[in-house]
């Protein structure tokens, strides 16, 4: 079975990168997959509007693993307009592919940072409101 | 270190003696067994022969024997074939929540399309039914009690005889798919009141693709197809000479090695459950810890997903399963640990482990050493905390 996952994806799996929650997150987004309930959170820093740190934590499979490690590489150092157009397809490339049947899990990734980037934008906004009336 | 097979409750290796016998078969015996002249009778004599070995290995009378293609087939003939024989005066069938998918998935079929009436009894939280409900479930109308022998997933044992003595006070037959025990566990239908039992050839080393169903004289199955009026009519079909050899040679070596075999395999089950339980924290035995299969370990860990620790195994030198996780496309846990009330998360992080004949004890402390850390690795990831 594991002769289905790319050398890429195994490493991911048996050495993600970025593992964990961000303690002081600008935006924090989450996702899950109903099919098998797997789920991954993913926490991102900005800098400026840059993305300095992304750490993720997934209960899944070794694709939903995998998927969610690879993205937080991809991600690090982006602007946030760069890393919101990330399509499942990126992982997929960066991970030289997935196995058919585990295609869904780069979606549940890219869903959960997609969610973190609006809770920072959502986050950013407070911020830059509350500064502007006080 | 050379791969550890795990795994022997998916399928076990073919005993080299099975092999040599099954080829010289193949090169030798041509002919079919329906033919009267010398080719045809020699084929006929090394199926009827099978069908010896098969009988006395469970105390059955040979023409009791239906050969068939494996375990699936004669459940299905069971429920199927027993159900379609008494379907005028009798629509009910009752089993249980954990059965294999083979006996489930058939008596769902049978509800949806043949107009049975189903009753699925539910276990208790070590996979357990007892013969009082399965009385309880019985009615005027029920035409097939069906309760698996030895769960596959979790080792359970069911109690058969008791289960067997209530069904025939009752007048109703019972089955039992007993592909995880018929080798691995004394079953003997001289003193155990089964009329129906599944057998599959895989199970004890012997071939894939052929298997057994124990029919009681006496006991009314019809066929699900029809044909050449092989197997006394109740499966038809030219049989399939090479693998029915297997099959009787196999289950005659497991029957000869069985107690010794079953003795040392739960010696081994036993210090892999401990092992586990000593070196990974809130890991959850399933099913019952004593009642069950000589060679069936089985864990959910939380904040694990199934696949991934088979995957993490795998790379790891070690062939093992798991009941859940979409190891074979399928996304939902599987329907044996729900039934055991566990959540589904925890479901999630099923692993099944199951000793067979080659398994050593260093390969036991192999696995002890290689799996606490992945389960710590998986757990550090999760997003579901242990």
């Amino acid at each position: 079975m594991s002769d289905d996952y790319s050398p890429a994806a195994i490493d991911h799996f048996t050495a993600p990168r970025n593992v964990g929650t961000l303690q002081l997150a600008d935006g924090t987004g989450a996702d899950a997959n109903p099919s098998c309930g797997d789920r991954t959170t993913i926490t991102v820093r900005l800098v400026g509007d840059r993305i300095a740190e992304a750490r993720f934590r997934t209960f899944g499979c070794t694709a939903a693993i995998a998927a969610a490690s690879v993205l937080t590489e991809l991600v690090t150092g982006a602007t946030l307009e760069v890393a919101g157009r990330i399509e499942p397809h990126d992982l997929l490339r960066a991970l030289g592919g997935l196995p058919p049947r585990k295609e869904a899990c780069a979606l549940m990734a890219v869903g959960a940072l997609r969610s973190a980037l609006i809770d920072a934008r959502v986050g950013a906004s407070g911020r830059s409101s509350r500064s502007a009336s006080s | 270190m050379d791969r550890v097979y795990l795994d022997h409750a998916a399928t076990t290796p073919l005993d080299p003696e099975v092999a040599e016998l099954m080829a010289r078969v193949l090169r030798e015996v041509s002919g079919n067994p329906s033919s009267i002249y010398a080719e045809g009778r020699a084929a006929r004599a090394v199926v009827d022969r099978a069908r010896d070995e098969v009988a006395a290995a469970i105390g059955a009378e040979p023409r009791e024997i239906v050969f068939t293609s494996g375990g699936t087939e004669a459940d299905n003939l069971a429920l199927r074939g027993a159900l379609k024989a008494t379907r005028a005066e009798r629509d009910h069938l009752v089993t249980t929540a954990i059965e294999h998918h083979a006996v489930l998935d058939t008596a769902r079929d049978l509800e949806a399309s043949a107009n049975v009436r189903l009753t699925v009894l539910p276990v208790g939280p070590d996979g357990r039914v007892t013969a009082g409900a399965v009385d309880e479930a019985i009615d005027a109308r029920t035409a097939l009690v069906s309760v698996m022998h030895g769960n596959n997933e979790i080792g359970t044992l069911q109690p058969i005889a008791e289960i067997g003595a209530v069904c025939r006070a009752r007048g109703v037959p019972f089955h039992s798919d007993a592909v995880q025990t018929v080798g691995a566990l004394p079953l003997d239908v001289r003193t155990i009141p089964v009329d129906l039992v599944s057998v599959n050839a895989h199970k004890f080393y012997g071939p894939k693709g052929v298997g057994a169903l124990y029919v009681r004289t006496g006991t009314k199955v019809a066929t699900m197809q029809t044909g050449g009026g092989q197997e006394k009519g109740r499966r038809p079909g030219t049989e399939n000479v090479v693998g029915i050899v297997g099959l009787g040679a196999a289950l005659r070596i497991a029957a000869a090695r069985r107690e010794r075999e079953s003795a040392s395999q739960s010696e081994l089950r036993d210090r892999l459950i401990a092992g586990i339980e000593a070196r990974i924290p809130d890991a959850l035995l399933t099913g019952h810890r004593s009642v069950r299969l000589p060679n069936n370990v089985s864990f959910c860990f939380r904040g694990t997903q199934g696949e991934a620790l088979i995957v993490a195994l795998d790379l790891a030198g070690f062939a093992a399963s798991s009941g859940s996780a979409c190891t074979s496309g399928s996304t939902e846990p599987s329907h044996v640990l729900l039934a055991l009330g566990l959540e589904r998360d925890l479901a999630q992080g099923s692993l099944r482990l199951t000793i067979g004949r080659g398994t050593t004890a260093a390969q036991v402390d192999a696995l002890l050493q290689a799996l606490p850390p992945i389960v710590a690795r998986l757990r550090a990831v999760s997003a579901v905390s242990a």
